[in-house]
């Protein structure tokens, strides 16, 4: 039945090549985000994601002119990261303070475009919880040059990545700080944009910080965490898109229970593996 | 007469915060020769971390001029000159998914260069500071697994692997028990026989009278700057002064050391 869907429908097709483009880059991006002990940030900036969607509905309802929302999202996202990083240093030893600040401006400016654009519709539900049946062929070219780009930086950047997550005061006495995590904010925003469209907004974050979560109890290296965690975040949306699919339900959600439950399942072997040891 | 590896001249340096100037450091004058073992001392607040943060460029000179081998310290001859260990260095390994090797080989970032892979040459440096701190057996172990005393040789390693010309150490044993802290100066012993310039930042004025060649007691002025000999000579009174507190000595039986206790009126 799956396999008829996948064949029949273009939208199913969309959903699933994007559900895994998603897989691979928010766990990808998210082991960066954990060890620096960064997560709310990714929060913060869905929620700022959710204010651009909503503009963007709001323009399109206004002027008539189609806008895609992610593309809005997008921008929001990225202007929102680097808010934070400038909020980051003018409070410098309340740092963290940024993120409610960035966080209730994007709740702000979602329901006041929402207001502005008539309300709520079936469209924005979609961009709140994930949908299998919303993600246009544009969504997935959007979201497929997303992919492509935070890979090669991962790539390109791994070694200066690591530095800066491991140890920022070292990287800044090798001066390679300030572009790198540049580089990095603008990164998370782009993941957090095209992971939406699956996970929904409410949700993204947990893309990309579960599948990290449940990676490091099993793993002592970094390179093995980012793997293990990739693994966990495609093993999550697959299981979580076929199974909203056949359950009719939002795939937000159920990627999200089986990344929870492969977080448990981290936590069992781990008991069992220090009884053994024991 | 031989230039000194690293000479700190007429360096002051403010801060400012909410309309107030503090003063953290007024008209340091210091050299440090190669293969020299210098230690720097003084209270918390005494502009030990500011300078610090000058000689690894951290933060911008505000008066008076860095140089190294006689030259300006640009960004270019600092980072690829200076080995830097950081007093938080053992906080921040705790519970970080990493293996040994990564740390170790992430010293090489800045030098590898961008979008490049670490290649043969890397590991072979690798294998060679492991080898010389002892640790190879760590080499695939997780950070977070080992005692503080192997973590700090593993900072260390990571701080020498790019061949540097002077190491530089912040309160490296903060933290460490006296076990490890034994362990982490025979290294230091070791590097010096080797012709390692050392500059350590320490409140361990007894390791610095067994251990250091030079001492340097800054509280926002120089107060001293002589041989490990010299620092051994000042009475109580003179140390006090000297240190910018008053502390007590305390002496062990085989030897002279002493730590800072303030007096109680």
């Amino acid at each position: 039945m799956l396999i008829d869907a996948l064949q029949t429908y273009e939208f199913m097709r969309y959903s699933f090549i994007s559900g895994i483009i998603v897989g691979l880059i928010a766990p990808l991006l998210g082991t960066f985000i954990v060890v620096r002990r960064l997560s709310l940030i990714a929060d913060a900036l869905s929620h700022i994601s959710l204010g651009g969607i909503t503009f963007g509905v709001y323009i399109t309802s206004v002027t008539g002119f189609l806008i895609n929302p992610l593309i809005t999202a997008v921008l929001f996202s990225i202007v929102g990261a680097l808010s934070i990083e400038k909020m980051r240093t003018v409070y410098k030893h309340f740092s963290e303070i940024s993120i409610p600040i960035i966080m209730s401006l994007g709740i702000a400016l979602s329901v006041v475009f929402l207001s502005l654009s008539n309300g709520f519709n079936q469209d924005l539900f979609g961009y709140l919880f994930g949908s299998i049946s919303a993600v246009t062929r544009n969504d997935l070219i959007l979201i497929s040059i997303i992919g492509v780009i935070v890979v090669s930086f991962v790539v390109l950047l791994y070694k200066e990545m690591f530095l800066l997550s491991f140890d920022e005061e070292y990287s800044e006495v090798m001066k390679i700080s300030g572009v790198i995590h540049f580089i990095f904010i603008v990164l998370v925003a782009l993941v957090i944009s095209a992971s939406m469209r699956i996970v929904g907004t409410l949700l993204v974050s947990a893309m990309m910080t579960l599948p990290v979560a449940a990676a490091m109890r099993i793993t002592s290296s970094f390179k093995t965490l980012i793997l293990m965690s990739i693994i966990f975040g495609e093993i999550s949306v697959l299981i979580g898109l076929i199974l909203g699919f056949y359950l009719d339900i939002a795939p937000g959600g159920m990627i999200v229970l089986v990344a929870i439950f492969i977080l448990a399942m981290t936590f069992v072997v781990n008991r069992i593996g220090v009884k053994m040891n024991a | 007469m031989t230039t000194p590896i690293f000479e700190i001249r007429d360096v002051s340096y403010n801060y400012y915060e909410k309309m107030e100037t503090t003063v953290a450091l007024q008209n340091i004058n210091l050299k440090i020769n190669r293969g020299e073992f210098m230690a720097i001392v003084g209270p918390n607040g005494s502009g030990k971390s500011t300078l610090l943060k000058l000689i690894l460029g951290i933060k911008k000179l505000q008066e008076g001029e860095i140089l190294i081998n006689g030259k300006p310290a640009s960004r270019k001859n600092r980072e690829t000159k200076v080995g830097y260990v950081s007093q938080k260095a053992a906080s921040f390994a705790k519970g970080f998914p990493a293996t040994v090797k990564e740390v170790v080989l992430s010293g090489l970032t800045k030098k590898r260069g961008l979008f490049k892979r670490f290649n043969k040459e890397d590991y072979d440096a690798l294998d060679y500071v492991l080898d010389l701190l002892d640790i190879e057996d760590l080499k695939d172990k997780n950070i977070a697994s080992l005692s503080g005393g192997q973590t700090q040789r593993v900072f260390i390693a990571r701080a020498l692997i790019n061949n540097p010309e002077i190491l530089v150490l912040d309160e490296p044993t903060e933290g460490i028990d006296a076990r490890n802290i034994n362990s982490f100066y025979e290294v230091l012993t070791l590097l010096k026989e080797e012709g390692t310039t050392i500059l350590l930042v320490t409140h361990d004025i007894g390791v610095v009278i067994d251990q250091a060649d030079t001492v340097a007691c800054l509280n926002e002025h120089l107060h001293f700057h002589g041989t490990n000999q010299e620092f051994r000579n000042l009475d109580e009174a003179q140390l006090s002064k000297v240190y910018g507190f008053p502390i007590q000595l305390v002496s062990h039986d085989h030897d002279r050391s002493c730590c800072e206790v303030p007096h109680v009126n």
